[in-house]
């Protein structure tokens, strides 16, 4: 029970406080240098798309199974409203896109039939197969937060690449490359 | 008018801190020494210039001056009064300058009322203080004027956020500033005692009412926080491990930690250099968690006020504080470590080890905080979560509070564990039964099981230093301490509680169905529409009833804001004696039911409860330093009159 306790701090450690905090400073300044990008990679990115048959959300396009996605060619996979003023700002993208020779499939996030008609009438219909996800369900599954959002999905059905908010014209060849990538 | 006279009174408080900082620091050397007269004086009139600017920025808000650009980025005139105030420091601007007129203040009261300690010493630590002041001044007058007008005023303004509009926010911001900043005083205190080298048990006296003060709102603080995301963000969770949660948690594991080796230092004269160093780490977590909210390095739930173009300000100042503190420290910690020595089994052991897991604590959580910091310079996002925070603060959560059911039976020095087996068995034994029970209640869930066990015991551990003791004759500060325990106990049951036994309920309904969560039956009797002063919502009618008994009604509500447009969700909560229900409504499906959320938490509001009565420790105990040291003056005064009668 005896015997002194606290012993006396080496010298070095009276300096490590402030060469933990320089660690910091730097590691913090290194952040702040470089460009903060926004995307927040999915959790979902490299596991295969859930189970899912959604029926068709407009006239003369297919509705949308997870069958479809997994037939050996790499395909976008875009989600997306009617009601959603950025998807509409996204069209011309899409359509570049899909002219570029990539296939875009689309699911339709809680849509009235009517109204997607006249949204691709309007903007145009770059969508091989369009589905109806009524209850956001699917795209609940495939950790989708919002419209739009474009996945890339590979041959084999499984997500390579996510992207949030809409297509701008600059990033038309990024989501290219993507594309491209995952058909390797 | 008004906004400009803000303005000016900010620059004259400024001005005011640099001729603080000028006349402190010449005051110390020896030729200089007549400039220390104006020091107290100026330190007063800074705090009350900035305190003006901040009634001129309320004032300016609660006109909704539109040709102030903050208040149309912020705030409009349909707005209920009291958010139109509290929106004057729910922004960025408006809160930096609510940071530095609770410093302003803080600083200007220790100027006024602390004499205990050297002239040189308190010289020192003013000038401290307004140094640090003094960046934070610029940061606010230089990149965040919180008075700049706009040319051409528009018609309406912005609003405010609705997840701020309640009435947490009225109170919660506040609160918590007032114990960051607080902490201030300890850290120029530390830079003070540092300069002079005066580090001795009547600095930890002087320091520690400060620390007690600041401590006391900090812990409210986060407990209103907790609480406000519980109900306002309608997840059902109290904690969420959040960079800006944990950035509040910070600097309060290190003023816990500060309290109790200033209790040390001031009791026994030991832990000198230790003390010095929390005092500095303290202020440096409030100041590093302002930057992390701030600056937008990491992303959160309490992202409303984020502005990278400023993080770069923040961090230049924060590397001159904090880095300058730390390197004084290091320069002159040597001349101050040597103290009183004490045996292993002793009243110091044991708050030494409360310290180390303290630190520990905090080392981890600041770890996980910056470890998505480390991985992205690595090229690679990720979030850490519950799964790192809660096991890893358990390894050192659990050892505290077993040394906690023991340490404040001990006495200075060196004592025997002997001696107070007696007071051990109790809780020995309940800590034995408890864990039989929560093992039973809550098979496999080890860390609720932990909780459930360690709680009682302390509960009864933390009554047992009023054992043998005539109330009446307790002190307050022993008050405040058993209070204190006793509250992490509570708080401690809550949580364990809430992770064991909270059930959980989605459901879709149509109305006049009904769906059960744990002994509750609720059903949806009817939705109808609802509107307040700037939103309207579809608010549900839900009867609860527990365990067949009478119902009650609860009402939330899915409210759409329209400045800006922004849809929340009200939760409606029902609290019993035994736990909480807590009802979220959903969107309608497409089959036109609707979707509740429902939650049966049993004992959660122990949490807050726990935290409420862990403040109401820190404010008794304060209450009776500040009486016992008013008495001292008092004696002091008498004793001195005597004398100058006898000299007569």
């Amino acid at each position: 029970m005896s015997g002194g306790s606290q012993p006396k701090a080496p010298r070095w450690a009276l300096w490590l406080p402030l060469a933990l905090f320089a660690g910091f400073v730097a590691l913090v300044a290194l952040n702040l240098i470089r460009p903060a990008s926004k995307d927040v990679p999915s959790r979902f990115v490299g596991q295969p798309l859930p189970a899912f048959n959604l029926a068709p959300a407009a006239d003369g396009r297919p509705g949308l199974s997870r069958g479809d996605m997994a037939d050996g060619k790499p395909r976008l996979l875009n989600v997306f409203a009617s009601w959603c003023v950025p998807c509409a700002a996204e069209a011309p993208q899409l359509a570049q896109l899909a002219a570029a020779g990539a296939e875009v499939d689309g699911i339709a996030v809680r849509d009235r039939k009517a109204d997607l008609a006249e949204f691709l009438a309007r903007n145009g219909n770059p969508f091989t197969r369009i589905g109806a996800d009524d209850v956001s369900s699917v795209q609940m599954g495939i950790g989708s937060s919002g419209v739009p959002e474009t996945f890339v999905i590979d041959g084999k059905g499984v997500i390579r690449y996510q992207h949030i908010g809409d297509i701008r014209p600059d990033q038309v060849p990024m989501i290219l490359a993507k594309l491209a990538e995952a058909g390797k | 008018m008004i906004a400009e006279f803000g303005l000016a009174a900010l620059w004259l408080a400024a001005a005011l801190a640099a001729l603080q900082l000028f006349a402190g620091a010449l005051s110390l050397t020896q030729r200089g020494e007549g400039f220390g007269v104006i020091v107290r004086p100026v330190a007063a009139v800074q705090g009350l210039l900035a305190l003006t600017a901040l009634i001129a920025l309320i004032v300016v808000f609660m006109r909704t001056d539109l040709s102030v650009k903050l208040v149309v980025e912020n705030s409009h005139s349909a707005k209920p009064m009291l958010y139109k105030i509290a929106g004057a420091w729910g922004n960025h601007e408006g809160s930096m300058l609510l940071w530095v007129t609770i410093m302003g203040l803080a600083g200007g009261f220790v100027a006024l009322v602390e004499r205990r300690l050297p002239e040189r010493t308190m010289l020192a630590t003013l000038a401290g203080q307004a140094f640090v002041s003094l960046g934070f001044y610029a940061f606010l007058l230089l990149a965040s004027n919180p008075f700049a007008r706009l040319a051409e005023p528009p018609a309406e303004g912005n609003g405010l956020n609705p997840l701020l509009q309640d009435p947490g926010l009225v109170f919660h911001p506040p609160t918590l500033y007032v114990g960051y900043v607080g902490l201030s005083i300890a850290f120029s205190f530390a830079i003070g005692a540092l300069i002079t080298r005066e580090v001795s048990p009547a600095f930890a006296r002087a320091m520690r009412p400060w620390v007690l003060g600041a401590w006391t709102f900090l812990t409210l603080g986060i407990t209103a926080g907790s609480f406000w995301a519980y109900y306002e963000l309608g997840w059902g969770g109290w904690w969420f491990w959040d960079p800006v949660e944990n950035a509040s948690l910070m600097p309060w594991l290190a003023a816990t930690a500060l309290l109790h080796s200033a209790g040390v230092l001031a009791a026994r004269n030991a832990l000198r250099a230790w003390t010095i160093m929390l005092g500095v780490i303290a202020f440096s977590m409030s100041m590093v968690g302002t930057f992390i909210v701030r600056s937008g390095l990491l992303t959160s739930v309490h992202a409303f006020a984020v502005d990278p173009r400023r993080g770069a300000f923040i961090l230049v100042l924060l590397a001159i504080y904090i880095g300058g503190a730390l390197l004084l420290f290091a320069l002159r910690a040597a001349s101050v470590t040597e103290g009183e020595r004490f045996a292993v089994t002793s009243r110091e052991s044991a708050l030494v080890f409360n310290n180390v897991m303290l630190t520990s604590i905090l080392g981890i959580v600041l770890m996980g905080t910056l470890y998505p910091l480390v991985t992205e310079a690595m090229g690679e996002k990720v979030s850490v979560g519950p799964p790192y925070f809660n096991p890893m603060a358990a390894v050192f959560v659990v050892p505290m509070v077993l040394v906690l059911m023991v340490g404040p039976l001990l006495r200075w020095r060196a004592d025997n564990l002997a001696r107070v087996r007696m007071s051990l068995v109790v809780p020995a034994a309940s800590l034995v039964i408890a864990a039989m029970v929560a093992a039973v209640l809550a098979p496999g869930k080890v860390l609720p099981i932990i909780g459930l066990a360690l709680a009682p015991p302390l509960a009864i551990a933390a009554l047992m230093p009023l054992r043998g003791r005539e109330i009446r004759r307790v002190k307050l500060p022993t008050w405040g301490m058993v209070i204190a325990h006793f509250g992490v106990a509570v708080a401690l049951f809550g949580m364990a509680s809430d992770s064991a036994f909270t059930s959980e309920k989605l459901v879709a309904v149509h109305t006049g169905e009904a769906a059960a969560v744990g002994p509750w039956r609720v059903t949806l009797a009817s939705i109808e529409p609802a509107a307040g002063p700037n939103w309207t919502a579809i608010e549900a009618d839900l009867q609860a009833s527990y365990n067949g008994g009478a119902a009650h009604g609860l009402h939330p509500q899915s409210r759409s804001f329209w400045t800006p447009p922004q849809q929340t969700n009200e939760s409606a909560l029902l609290t019993r004696w035994n736990g909480q229900l807590y009802t979220v409504l959903g969107d309608q499906t497409a089959d036109g039911r609707w979707q509740l959320r429902l939650w049966w938490k049993p004992f959660v509001p122990m949490i807050w409860f726990g935290g409420i009565l862990i403040a109401f420790g820190g404010m008794l105990s304060l209450l009776g330093r500040v009486a016992s040291d008013l008495r001292r003056i008092v004696a002091r005064g008498k004793i001195a009159d005597r004398r100058e009668g006898a000299a007569r």
